[in-house]
This record gives structure tokens, sequence and C-alpha cells, in this order.
């Protein structure tokens, strides 16, 4: 099991005179399922294009399984790249398009027969043979986008937002057969998303990205639990996050009294850990929804609005009353910038 | 009223674009000895006729071949143009547009004439050589631009996807782009065809002893010999092009294409 089976080392991606990703370091650990998360534009695709091969780097390496790649084509990487249009061939049949790789390198008739068979029965498409990929269901299509790179046995899997084109039931039976395909074949998978609970809900671990830059790398966790930038917090869920200055807690909009004596230059608190209905804070309920097992206010504040999730047992507040609340030392998060 | 106006218009149209297809088919099938409309009596025999003539069945076989081999090499220099305007942002791609379809704004007549002048007499090129190169060129704005509407249909990530899979870039556009445009280039083809079949202007200049286009020969028979058979000839001209354009909508929504 190698702890670099997929390693960048100072990669520069550029697109002309603009550049996409600056230097970018990363180390893939044989067998896992990593996940590239971050917002749309922050060089999630661009980052695995280049380690594809479809893009050449400004400046950088690529070493994949111990073998510089960085100057290989990318017909000659061994890495497969699931699309997020899928990209099948439409003129195929899905066994042809499944056997399309295997084809190329003049493998016998029967074993490609077999190993088209297999690949098809793992992504649970046996029986669409004779389809042509327009006459599939989406979640089909990707299963055999999928399939299609895995009879390959690929020693690295990549996929760029496979299941944004999903619908969000389809999305998430997806999720599981992606884990058990990936459990199944032991595949190294890099995996792309700007969906955090799809990266929290798959990845081995996460690389966390912004502007071209990793912003945390660990695990699903360890990132939901200890989200160590301001960035990172907002994007595992953290919508209060306000600048600590001395005594008080200050946004653009006014400051509150923190109760607590703070080290860290901003504090971050989840919804879920503002405590309502008492404490030395209050503000007006400007929103009040229920949502279940809670009950989600948004109150006015002088730092603005805070978003608070309250227990279903606690008393209902109606609009525009006031309400009370605390920002507990408990649950704040410390967060560096 | 809105109704019978519509109508009107929709019968006069018909009236005007097939009209005189109905006079040349009976005007051929006349029994008479020139060419008149309405005919003098009916017969086949100019439609037989037709087929006699030594000069017409020569020109034929030029106008086959020329429409043929023309369009072959027009696609052949059209799909590449094609799919590198596609794809690639080139320096100048609106350039090499406009001069690509330049044989389809300048006058057939200038094409014909600045062949002859710069081309024929100068480079000692034989007529029928020029002919193929005058119909390749006149072809060309055609396949480049319904290859490229075709390209345009189709994603570019599918061939990386066939690159990724092990193929060169080369087998990526040959298993992969062409079977994908396949209709389009059909329909390239089907359009050059008839296009250069029936091209006249161009090949007015380019002719030589018993090396005329069709076309261009029936109008040489016409100055001599007023009879009926180039009526008869055009209209089976007509009916060809008339099924071969059948074929393909069959075939492929031809329409789709143009
Ligand atoms: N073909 C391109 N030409 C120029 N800039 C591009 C191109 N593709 C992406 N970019 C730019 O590179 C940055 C990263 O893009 P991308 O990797 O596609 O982001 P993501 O996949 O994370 O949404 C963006 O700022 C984007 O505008
Ligand atoms: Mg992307």
């Amino acid at each position: 099991m190698s702890e670099k089976y997929v390693s960048l080392r100072n990669l520069t991606l550029s697109y002309g005179k603009t550049v996409a990703v600056p230097n970018l370091n990363l180390d893939v650990v044989e067998g896992e399922l990593i996940a590239l998360l971050g917002p749309s534009g922050c060089g999630k695709t661009t980052t695995m294009r280049a380690i594809a091969g479809l893009l050449t780097p400004t400046s950088g390496t690529i070493v994949i399984d111990g073998r510089d790649v960085t100057r290989v084509a990318a017909n000659k990487r061994g890495i497969g790249l699931v699309f997020q249009s899928y990209a099948l061939f439409p003129h195929l049949s899905a066994f042809e398009n499944v056997a399309f790789g295997l084809r190329l390198q003049k493998m016998p008739e029967t074993e490609i027969r077999q190993r088209t068979e297999a690949g098809i029965a793992t992504v649970g498409l046996a029986g669409f043979e004779k389809r042509k990929p327009a006459e599939m269901s989406g979640g089909q299509q990707q299963r055999l986008a999928l399939a299609r790179s895995l009879v390959m046995e690929p020693k690295v899997l990549l996929l760029d937002e496979p299941l944004s084109n999903l619908d969000a039931r389809l999305r998430l039976e997806m999720r599981t057969e992606l884990q058990r395909v990936q459990k199944k074949t032991g595949v190294t998978m890099v995996f792309v998303t700007h969906d955090q609970s799809e990266a929290l809900a798959l990845a081995d671990r996460i690389v966390l990205m912004k502007d071209g830059k990793i912003e945390q790398l660990g695990t699903p966790h360890q990132l939901y639990a200890e989200p160590a930038t301001a960035f990172a917090a907002e994007f595992m869920g953290f919508e209060n996050i306000f600048r600590v200055q001395g005594e008080n807690l200050v946004s653009d909009f006014g400051q509150l009294p923190l109760g607590f004596k703070a080290t860290s230059p901003m504090l971050a608190w989840r919804p879920s850990g503002v405590q309502v209905g008492q404490g030395p804070l209050s503000g007006r309920v400007s929103a009040s929804s229920f949502a279940g097992g809670h009950r989600e206010y948004v109150i006015d504040t002088a730092l603005g609005q805070i978003k608070a999730d309250a227990p279903i047992e606690t008393l209902e507040v109606p609009l525009g009353e006031n309400i009370a609340f605390d920002l507990p030392k408990s649950n704040a998060r410390q967060l560096s910038a | 009223m809105k109704n019978l106006t519509s109508w009107a218009i929709i019968g006069l149209t018909l009236i005007f674009l097939i009209g005189p297809f109905i006079i040349i088919i009976f005007a051929g099938a006349s029994a008479g000895e020139s060419l008149a409309f309405p005919p003098d009596g009916l017969s086949l025999r100019w439609y037989l006729k037709v087929f006699t003539i030594e000069s017409f069945r020569q020109s034929f076989v030029l106008s086959m071949g020329l429409a043929i081999f023309g369009t072959l090499a027009a696609l052949l220099l059209g799909i590449p143009a094609a799919y590198a305007l596609n794809r690639y942002e080139l320096p100048g791609a609106e350039t090499i547009r406009t001069v690509v379809a330049s044989p389809i704004i300048v006058p057939g007549i200038i094409v014909g004439l600045a062949l002859l002048r710069y081309m024929v007499i100068p480079l000692d090129v034989t007529v029928t050589v020029a002919l193929f190169m005058a119909h390749t060129a006149l072809v060309l704005p055609y396949a480049v631009r319904v290859v490229s509407s075709s390209l345009n249909n189709l994603r570019s990530d599918m061939e990386e996807a066939a690159v990724l899979l092990g193929c060169t870039r080369l087998q990526a556009f040959t298993k992969v782009v062409l079977p994908n445009i396949r209709g389009g280039v059909l329909a390239a083809f089907i359009l050059g065809f008839v296009t250069s079949f029936n091209q006249v202007p161009v090949s007015l200049f380019l002719s030589g002893p018993g090396v005329r286009t069709l076309p261009i020969d029936m109008l040489a028979y016409m100055e001599i010999t007023y009879d009926p058979s180039v009526a008869a000839l055009s209209a089976l001209l007509a009916f060809m092009s008339l099924a071969i354009v059948f074929i393909a909508e069959r075939l492929l929504g031809f329409s789709r294409y143009v």
C-alpha cells in the first residue's frame, strides 16, 4: 500500500496567462477514495485533467505508482476518467462502449467478452448490453461510464462531479453504488464534487480547495468537526462566523459582547450550536420554520442575522418577538482566519 | 379570408416552383420535331433519343465523374478543415471561414474565367484537371459548412474519453468522431454532388475538344439543334436529383443538415 501512489509536486496549471492552480502539492494513498471539494471554479476539473494527461502542467511533476508521468501522453497513463457529462459513445451499444478500450488492446475476443460482461455486471447493468446510451436513463448512463473506465483496470479512477446530473434520490443511490464498487475493486479514486455532504459521505479523505490552493486536507470527521478557516467552516455548515475583537464579537453590522475569553481571531457556531430560549443575548425572530426534528430560527441581532436550530421541545417564539439566545463557548469553533 | 389568402400564396409559390418542371416534362414528351409547349402530341421518342446521342453520353460520364470525385476531394479537404476550425482556436479562423466560403460568394463565371486565364493557359493543365479543381473548390464551402454543423453537435469530451481509453488522436477521430458525423458527411456529399452536377457558369470557360460537362453540352446542342431532346434530358436529370434527395431524406433526414 503506497502512501504516495499519486504524487503532485509543485504543480502549476494555467490556461494561457491565467494561472488556475498555483503550486499544488498532494499525495493520494493507494486504494483510497479521496474527494476534491470546493466551489465552482476553484480548479478541481483542471487538477483532474492534469492528472489524466489532458492538460500539460506549466511546471511541477506528477508521479503515479512510482513513475514520473508528467510528460507521458494521456493514452499511455493507464488512468480512467468518468466525465461529468459521461461522454459515452452514442453510436455504440452499451456492450461496445465498455469493450471499446479492450478492443484497442487487441485482446482475444473471448477475453474481451468476458471482461466486458463482468464489468457490466459489476455496475448492475446486465441485460442492457444491446441498448444505445440514448436509450438509457441518467443513472444507467452513469453506471455505463463507470464500467467503461473500470474494465480498463486503471491505476487511478478520476470522477468529475459524477453525480451532479442525477436527481436527488438517484444521487444517494449512486453514492452507495460508487462506494460498493470502490471497495470491491480496490481502485484508487479521486472524486470531484462541490457538494460537501457528498464528500463527507463518500470520501476517506477530503481535499478542500479554494482558488486553486488546498485550504484544508483531512478525514471527513476532521473537516466537519475541526475546520481551520472561515472558508472551511462555512463549507462545513458553520453558518455563524464572526471576528473577535477583545471582549466582543464583531461583524460588518455591529458587535455583541462575548461571554468568554477567546484566543483565536475568529469564532464560528453551527445553527445547532446556538443555544435558544435562554441566555444573555437577545434578538428579534425574523424567520422561523419547522424542519422535522428541530425548528430553524433566523434571529436579527446587532451582528446581523444569526441562524439557530432550536430543539423541537423548546417553546416556540412567534415572528417579530424577542428571543433569548447564547453563543456558548462549548460549541464555538476557533478559526485562524 | 386570411386562410384563403395564405392558401393562394402557397398555391402560387408551388406553381412558380413546380411549373417549369412540368413544362419541361411535357415539352420533352412531344411527338413533334421542335421544342414547344404545349407539345405537338405525346410520345417518348425524345426521351429515348437522348440515350443515343454520343456527346451527351460522354459529357454525362464527365459530369458524373466530376460530381463524384470533386465532391470526394472537397470532403477530404473539408472534413479536416471543419474539424480544425471547430476544435481549435485558430488565429484568423474567421478569415479562413471567409476564404473557404468565397467560391459561393464570387460569381461562378469569374471563378471559371480566372481558372482559365491563370491556371489552364499558363500552367498548361488539361481542361479535365481544371474542371476537377474548379468543382472541388466549388463544393468545398458546402462540405465545410455542413460538416461543421454536425461537429458542433458533438461534444469534444467524447474524444478525450476515447484517448483515455487508449486511442491516439487520429484513432479517436476515426473511431468516435467520424461515425457520429456520418449523417452530416453524407448530406454534404449529396449537396456537393447536386451542386457540382448542375454547375454551369464555372464550367462555361472550361471546355475543350470532346471535354464538356453535361449542362454545357446541352447549351451547345441547343444552339445547333432545337429539338425536344434537351427538354427530355433536363427532365431526366431533374428526376435523378429528386430521387437522390428523396432517398437521402428517407435514409437520414437529409433536411436536418442543410
Ligand atoms: N478552457 C479554459 N480556458 C480558460 N480558463 C479556464 C478554462 N477552464 C477553466 N478555466 C478557469 O480555470 C479555473 C478553474 O476551473 P475548473 O478547474 O474548471 O474549476 P472547477 O472544476 O473547480 O469548477 C476557473 O477560474 C476557470 O475560469
Ligand atoms: Mg469542474
